[in-house]
């Protein structure tokens, strides 16, 4: 039996907590006093005997406990966020318990999405730790009679250096408990340069129990009396239930049943169940097996016409005409109309599909009225959320547990499969697990956007741009009729290069398939197109690429979106082109760009390219042999200002160079005849080791700065700076996405 | 029935003889250190030894395992304290941790035939293993460390 810890929802009932209030238990209950359920054993903050944050809680034994509200995809998000709380505290990390968070809104945003986590929680984690270790500071004092000004917290204890008293937060709970509760103006932190847990390159906390086979992911929960569901779903999307013969597919041994879902209410998909018929079954494969046997008659609805073919022309044709401006600077028409010399090109990225390694599952119980669900998502309040109004119940009887996530890339955002398994649930009164198969991932995920885009620039006697036009299309994401604006203009109308006459444009189009976010979103297509084309320009004044992409950021300045080009405000992240000039150095020094000569089959690329606030330049060095590329090396300058955890940053650049150099050269989702054409990684294909970059070298500069985000923000350079190699290397320009028919 | 040994333990199955050996891992023995991610033998996490040979057990029937003995990522090493898994501590490798199991059984394979394996023998052994989070130089990092013999933390 394999049971999922997360933080109970018993002392969540005794008082609701606003997100980041602090709280102060005034209970002390000794240990044994907290009664554990099945699938709650561990200790866990709200049942501590002191919580003074929703985040932390202590034990009289010197335990600390530290809540994770955030998703462990693979980023070390679960031992990040804890180290910073660990370190404000004072704490022996080797005493601290990581407990992983239910979806509840008083932890604020738990969408592990945006690049977000460390971006938006490093300051309520050090206001959380900072305010317990003030408290143990005032209790330890006045147990003392001295000062607290000349008390330390250290280690897990509280030292006063004078007289060498010391007592471990253990000792202090009660004590420390009954202190005020300091103004979150008063606290005082810790200075970065006396950090001894963030900084450290510290294991993850799943990392033994992953490397012995123990770590729960969603695809490996169980709980008692849970039965099997494999869903068939309609190929295309919309279409609805005529009829279904299940009578073999119920002879099949191990099947218990069959049931319909309902299809989701148009036109807005949104995170609502597909709709479909589920065999139930006593295990996965007897449900797989009897899936097969089903047969579905469907009424394919509007989209059964969709041709990816035909779309591209449609969304090309669109970016042909002008579009709804989202920036405008200066004037473009006017500087093309003066313009002696002018450069055009068109670019193309098309659906992409996330394909984490685990595909979606979910496990729902609906009792009583209510749903509990153990499931791998990144976005535990969307489940409540989306459960509650399928199923007409309150949000807050939807408990939703979070496991470990077998990557993420924003497909588990979107919680339908939970939706799916609650639905089932309910229908057959028992647990029910969904398990969503590799072709079931391909064939219905919430696909990355095709977009074509169109660029064209004015250049001066030297080359360099003075009006720049942009234009970008591609199909709203979730629903509809959505207007693309916020995260789909990433990468368009941030544009750093220093142009007087600057406007992006967005045109119009409707998805034909579920339309999400994927790593880096609408970086992915605008950084292709943008760092093309400027490297483009570069070939055509025929200048060195790094000095004609420093020429093109001009003098060092403040660029403000006013919120645009990304999630956040403006005023902390505003565009700095001082910190792109550094990277672009920096990367230009680590790769030896200077002494780098391209040609022969051989050639290196670079790209800088700001996104989630943080600024990344990487040099991609290919060989092109026979229509083979290879990329034996990338080097990667990273400033994401500052960085808990060193290490894990490193591996999200070098995991993201895998992920970048994947899509470009092989990503390509198509649909014809509205279905989805690839189904596994046969035909959808993903960079394996032989293909992937031999090496990734990243370097961090700029911790100075307000943490930004590192999940995303190294895939969206890799796709342009492998594409200006292959150019150094043979003289081809790629315009279009995936790389690979274009080389042999 | 088919008998059969699961990490040195005896089992006995009589379901379905058809059922890939991976299913009855996950949903029969609860061994789900063995992972599901295509089913066709295209991505590796579901990586087992078969009397010390590397096999999907995606692919791998009930029916074909009579007296053979399953070794999965549970039973690889009874204290976890395999030099591969040593080194994938002290090298970080894993990001989400979904496909390291495979990764792992199938480099312990490797390391069996090839104690000192080349570039080369490592991409040709492990290019059936997908990662998603891109932890391969980690991957072929680790292998080495755990080649040389110099992988310290337990
Ligand atoms: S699940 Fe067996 S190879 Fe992918
Ligand atoms: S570590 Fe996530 S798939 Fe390999």
């Amino acid at each position: 039996m394999i049971t999922v810890k997360n933080v109970s929802r018993r002392g969540f009932l005794e008082g609701m907590f606003s997100a980041g209030a602090f709280v102060l238990a005034t209970r002390y209950l000794p240990e044994d006093a907290q009664a554990a359920t099945p699938l709650d054993t561990a200790e866990t903050v709200d049942s501590s005997a002191w919580h003074p944050s929703v985040y932390l809680g202590f034990e009289p034994n010197g335990s600390v406990i530290i809540v994770a509200h955030r998703s462990e995809m693979g980023t070390g998000i679960r031992t990040a966020l804890p180290m910073v709380v660990a370190e404000e505290l004072g704490a022996d990390w080797s005493k601290v318990k990581i407990q992983q968070a239910i979806g509840y809104k008083k932890y604020g945003d738990q969408n592990t999405d945006g690049s977000n986590s460390i971006r938006s929680f490093y300051q309520p984690m050090r206001v959380a730790g900072a305010t317990a270790r003030t408290m143990l500071i005032n209790a330890a004092a006045s147990k003392w009679s001295v000062p607290a000004s000349e008390c330390q917290a250290k280690d897990g204890q509280i030292v006063h250096a004078a007289s060498g008293k010391k007592a471990g937060f253990g000792e202090l709970v009660a004590l420390a408990s009954s202190q005020p509760v300091p103004a979150p103006a008063d606290l005082k932190f810790k200075a970065p340069a006396d950090y001894t847990i963030v900084g450290k390159n510290i294991a993850v906390t799943d990392q033994d129990d992953i490397l012995k086979g123990k770590g729960t992911f969603g695809q490996d929960a169980k709980v008692p009396g849970m039965v099997y569901a494999s869903i068939e779903r309609c190929p295309v999307l919309g279409g609805t239930l005529k009829s279904v013969d299940d009578s073999e597919a119920k002879s099949v041994k191990g099947v218990i049943g069959t049931e319909k879902i309902a299809a989701f209410k148009p036109p807005a998909y949104m995170f609502q169940a597909l709709g479909g018929v589920a065999v139930i079954a006593d295990n996965t494969w007897a449900a797989m097996q009897g899936r097969k046997k089903l047969k579905v008659d469907w009424d394919l609805g509007a989209h059964a016409s969709y041709d990816t073919t035909a779309y591209k022309k449609e969304l090309q044709n669109t970016v042909r005409q002008p579009g709804t401006p989202e920036r405008n600077v200066g004037d473009v028409d006017k500087a093309f109309a003066g313009a002696t010399k002018t450069h055009e090109a068109e670019y193309w990225v098309p659906h992409l599909a996330h394909a984490p390694m685990e595909p979606p599952a979910a496990v729902a119980e609906f009792k009583d009225g209510k749903v509990t669900a153990w499931t791998s998502t990144q976005n535990p309040q969307a489940v409540q959320q989306a459960v509650s109004a399928a199923l007409g119940i309150k949000q807050e009887d939807v408990v939703c547990n979070v496991t470990l996530l077998g990557g993420g890339f924003g497909r588990k955002s979107k919680p339908d499969y939970v939706v799916e398994a609650a639905m089932l649930s309910k229908q057959v009164g028992k647990p029910v697990k969904v398990v969503w198969s590799r072709e079931d991932d391909v064939h219905f995920d919430y696909f990355h956007f095709p977009a074509a885009m169109y660029i064209k620039a004015a250049l001066d006697e030297k080359g360099k741009p003075t009006a720049w036009l942009g234009r970008s299309c591609y199909p709203p994401m979730l629903q509809p009729g959505l207007r693309n604006g916020g995260l789909g203009s990433m990468g368009w109308v941030d544009v750093p290069f220093d142009i007087p006459n600057f406007r992006a444009e967005n045109g119009k189009a409707e998805g034909h398939v579920r339309i999400g976010w994927l790593r880096s979103v609408a970086n992915i297509p605008h950084a292709f197109a943008v760092h093309s084309f400027i490297d483009e320009l570069a070939a055509m004044a025929n200048e060195d690429r790094v000095q004609y992409l420093l020429g093109a950021l001009g003098q060092d300045r403040i660029i403000e979106l006013g919120g645009r080009g990304g999630r956040g405000g403006p005023s902390l992240y505003p565009l700095d082109t001082a910190r792109t000039r550094r990277v672009l150095e920096a990367v230009a020094e680590q790769s030896n760009w200077g002494k780098k000569k391209s040609g022969g089959g051989k050639g290196y690329g670079v790209a800088v390219h700001r996104s989630f606030f943080s600024y990344i330049a990487t040099v991609v060095e290919v060989e092109v042999d026979n229509g083979k590329l290879r990329i034996p090396r990338v080097d990667t300058v990273v400033d994401a200002g500052l960085v808990v955890h060193p290490d894990r940053v490193k591996a999200q650049f070098e995991g993201a160079a895998v992920f970048g150099a994947g899509l470009a050269m092989s990503g390509e989702i198509t649909a014809a005849n509205g279905r989805i054409v690839q189904s596994n990684f046969n035909n959808y294909t993903v960079a394996r080791m032989d293909e992937a970059p031999m090496e990734t070298h990243v370097s961090i500069i700029g911790t100075d700065k307000p943490p930004a985000g590192v999940g995303e923000p190294g895939v969206p350079p890799m796709a342009p700076a492998i594409c200006n190699a292959i150019f150094a290397a043979t003289g081809k320009r790629i315009r279009e996405l995936p790389i690979r028919k274009q080389l042999a | 029935m088919i008998q059969l040994k699961i990490n040195g333990t005896s089992r006995q199955f009589d379901g379905d003889p058809d059922m890939p050996l991976l299913w009855y891992l996950r949903d029969v023995v609860d061994l789900t250190g063995t992972k599901y991610g295509c089913g066709i033998a295209q991505c590796g996490a579901c990586t087992v030894h078969v009397d010390g040979k590397a096999l999907r057990s995606c692919q791998t029937s009930m029916k074909t395992l009579a007296g053979k003995s399953v070794t999965t990522i549970e039973g690889l090493a009874p204290k976890a304290d395999h030099p591969l898994q040593k080194a994938w501590r002290e090298t970080n490798v894993l990001q989400c941790g979904y496909c390291q199991a495979g990764q792992i059984m199938q480099a312990a394979a490797l390391l069996k035939d090839k104690p000192h394996p080349t570039d080369k023998d490592i991409d040709n052994a492990m290019s059936g293993n997908i990662c998603r989070c891109g932890t391969y130089q980690r991957i072929r990092a680790a292998i080495k460390l755990a080649a040389s013999g110099k992988a310290a933390k337990a």
